[in-house]
């Protein structure tokens, strides 16, 4: 199969590889996938006010899932939460000319994004009700 | 730009230099039919390929009468079954293979159902390895044929075909082996090993694409196939067809140099092949064999790189020529059939690369290749959330996954 070369330049040299603390307020973690279907894709961002100042990203998967997911958070890096949640599966698709065979690749980067702000929304939902309920105490 | 290093030598093998020698002449200068039986350009043709039937027969202990030349072991298997089970057809309706057969067996084995056949699909046991036990058990009043492979084309495994051979002799059933992968690897003996029919392939031993035979036994039992191609007649009215003179020329000759160097070749492969593992095993862990240790093709080495996946691998071989399962079905997204049925995860499946070495692989190749599989596969698991979970100590079975 050839690889477009935005793929093979991602896959090369992946764009924020790691991990961010998992068990900080301010650290979404969104974990994707699953291993028998041959992807499974962890993305991080951390997040101060309404900005993503950071984000992380580590992937099981062919060369498509790993520059789906390098390209996501090169992308939702320095973006407002609510941009990042704007980013759609066919952007990803365009920007590494992805063949159709690859489009599960772009969705479960999106699905990634996404399930990594849920995780930050709930964090902070879970904080300012524990907030709330100290403050009527 | 080089070539890179070729590693894939159950999927096809370069022509050997004294095969190609022997078989070009008979594009120019002897281009004769060998059905011409006129004149001497035909006397010439026909004379190369007795002998290549000799040089075959010879190869397997058969005599050169029972091989049948096809244009491969996909052809020599479809004649194989179908011109059974349109011969014996009348006598039973059930023939027996395994789910670790090749597609051209699985799929042909499906277009005999579809006429009315039942077939029993063995399962194999985690190493791909069907047993003896297994075919008497599944033998029944109306079995006409069973249908193993001698050795497995994506993990290795070698079948206990004399076993399997004397199970089928007692109980009257009709023993074909699809040994494409065996022939010209290992020692094969079709007297010794019970086999009624055999099919083998040119390119698979170092010799030309598109040509291959079947050996169809002609005593005790004398086997009869109703023919799957009509025309002149050739090959004993099995398979019609001009033959093709060169290419069986050179399937001769590439078993006669088989013949010739077959310890060579299996002591060469396997301490190439150990060389490989043990390198291997040294700087990785999680890493797992597929296939059976103590019975496995010389050469083959199927491996699972746990955490990572497969198709990535690949992309970090730059310079190595691999598979991941084989090469007729690499193209699809879905794990092999050979490692689910095995009972092999769709996890692991999805991490297992196949790996073949060969008589032109060398001890720097090796190296070189295996210094590569390290790093790559070192850099894919600096990459994989999974990895990292096990490291932390996490179960991965007990995460709630979302699949999709």
């Amino acid at each position: 199969m050839a690889y477009s070369d935005k793929v093979l330049d991602h896959y090369e040299n992946p764009r924020n590889v790691g991990s961010l603390d998992k068990n900080s307020d301010t650290v979404g973690t969104g974990i994707v996938g699953a291993p028998e279907c041959g992807d499974v894709m962890k993305l991080q961002i951390q997040v101060e006010g309404d900005t993503i100042v950071d984000a992380k990203f580590k992937t099981f998967g062919c060369g498509s899932a790993i520059a789906s997911s390098s390209l996501a958070t090169e992308w939702i890096k320095g973006k407002k939460v609510d941009e990042a949640m704007a980013i759609s599966n066919t952007e990803i698709v365009e920007e590494l000319s992805l063949p159709p065979v690859k489009i599960h690749c772009s969705v479960l980067a999106e699905d990634a994004i996404k399930a990594a702000i849920t995780d930050y929304k709930q964090k902070q939902g879970e904080e300012s009700e524990a907030a709330a309920e100290a403050q009527n105490a | 730009m080089t070539n890179p290093i070729y590693l894939d030598y159950q999927a096809t093998t370069p022509v050997d230099k004294r095969v190609l020698d022997a078989m070009l002449p008979y594009f120019t200068d002897a281009f004769g039919n060998a059905a011409s039986r006129s004149h001497a350009f035909g006397w010439k043709a026909e004379e190369a390929v007795d002998l290549s039937r000799e040089q075959i027969a010879s190869l397997i202990n058969a005599t050169a009468k029972e091989v049948v030349f096809t244009s491969g072991s996909t052809e020599a298997i479809n004649l194989a079954m179908k011109g059974v089970g349109d011969m014996y057809g009348a006598k039973g309706k059930h023939m027996i293979t395994s789910l670790a057969e090749h597609k051209a067996v699985l799929d042909t084995a499906k277009h005999l159902e579809k006429e009315g056949f039942e077939v029993t699909y063995l399962k194999p046991d985690a190493t791909g390895k069907v047993t003896a036990e297994q075919v008497a058990e599944a033998i029944r009043e109306d079995t006409i044929l069973v249908s193993l492979m001698w050795a497995n084309n994506e993990v290795g495994t070698i079948n206990p075909i004399r076993e399997i051979g004397a199970v089928c002799r007692e109980r009257g059933v009709l023993f074909f082996t699809d040994a494409t992968q065996a022939v010209g690897k290992i020692p094969v003996d079709v007297e010794a090993d019970n086999i009624d029919m055999l099919c083998l392939s040119g390119h698979k031993v170092y010799g030309p694409k598109g040509v291959g035979c079947l050996y169809v036994r002609r005593r005790k039992p004398r086997v009869r196939l109703v023919a799957q191609m009509d025309g002149g007649g050739h090959e004993r009215g099995m398979r019609s067809g001009t033959l093709n003179v060169p290419g069986i020329v050179g399937l001769g000759a590439a078993c006669a140099v088989a013949e010739q160097d077959l310890e060579k070749d299996i002591a060469h492969a396997n301490a190439l092949r150990e060389r490989f593992e043990s390198k291997i095993f040294a700087a990785l862990d999680y890493v797992e064999i597929n296939g059976d240790e103590n019975a496995r093709l010389p050469g083959c080495s199927n491996l699972s790189f746990a955490y990572v996946e497969g198709e990535s691998l690949i992309m970090g071989f730059k310079d190595l020529a691999v598979s991941s399962g084989s090469a007729c079905t690499s193209a699809s997204l879905e794990p092999s059939h050979v490692l689910q049925c095995m009972g092999v995860g769709d996890e692991l499946a999805h991490s297992s690369i196949r790996f073949g070495f060969g008589r032109l692989t060398t001890e720097e190749d090796i190296d070189f290749a295996a210094n590569q599989v390290i790093e790559a596969v070192k850099k894919l698991r600096e990459l994989s959330p999974l990895y990292e979970m096990v490291q932390e100590g996490i179960d991965l079975s007990t995460i709630a996954w979302t699949g999709h």
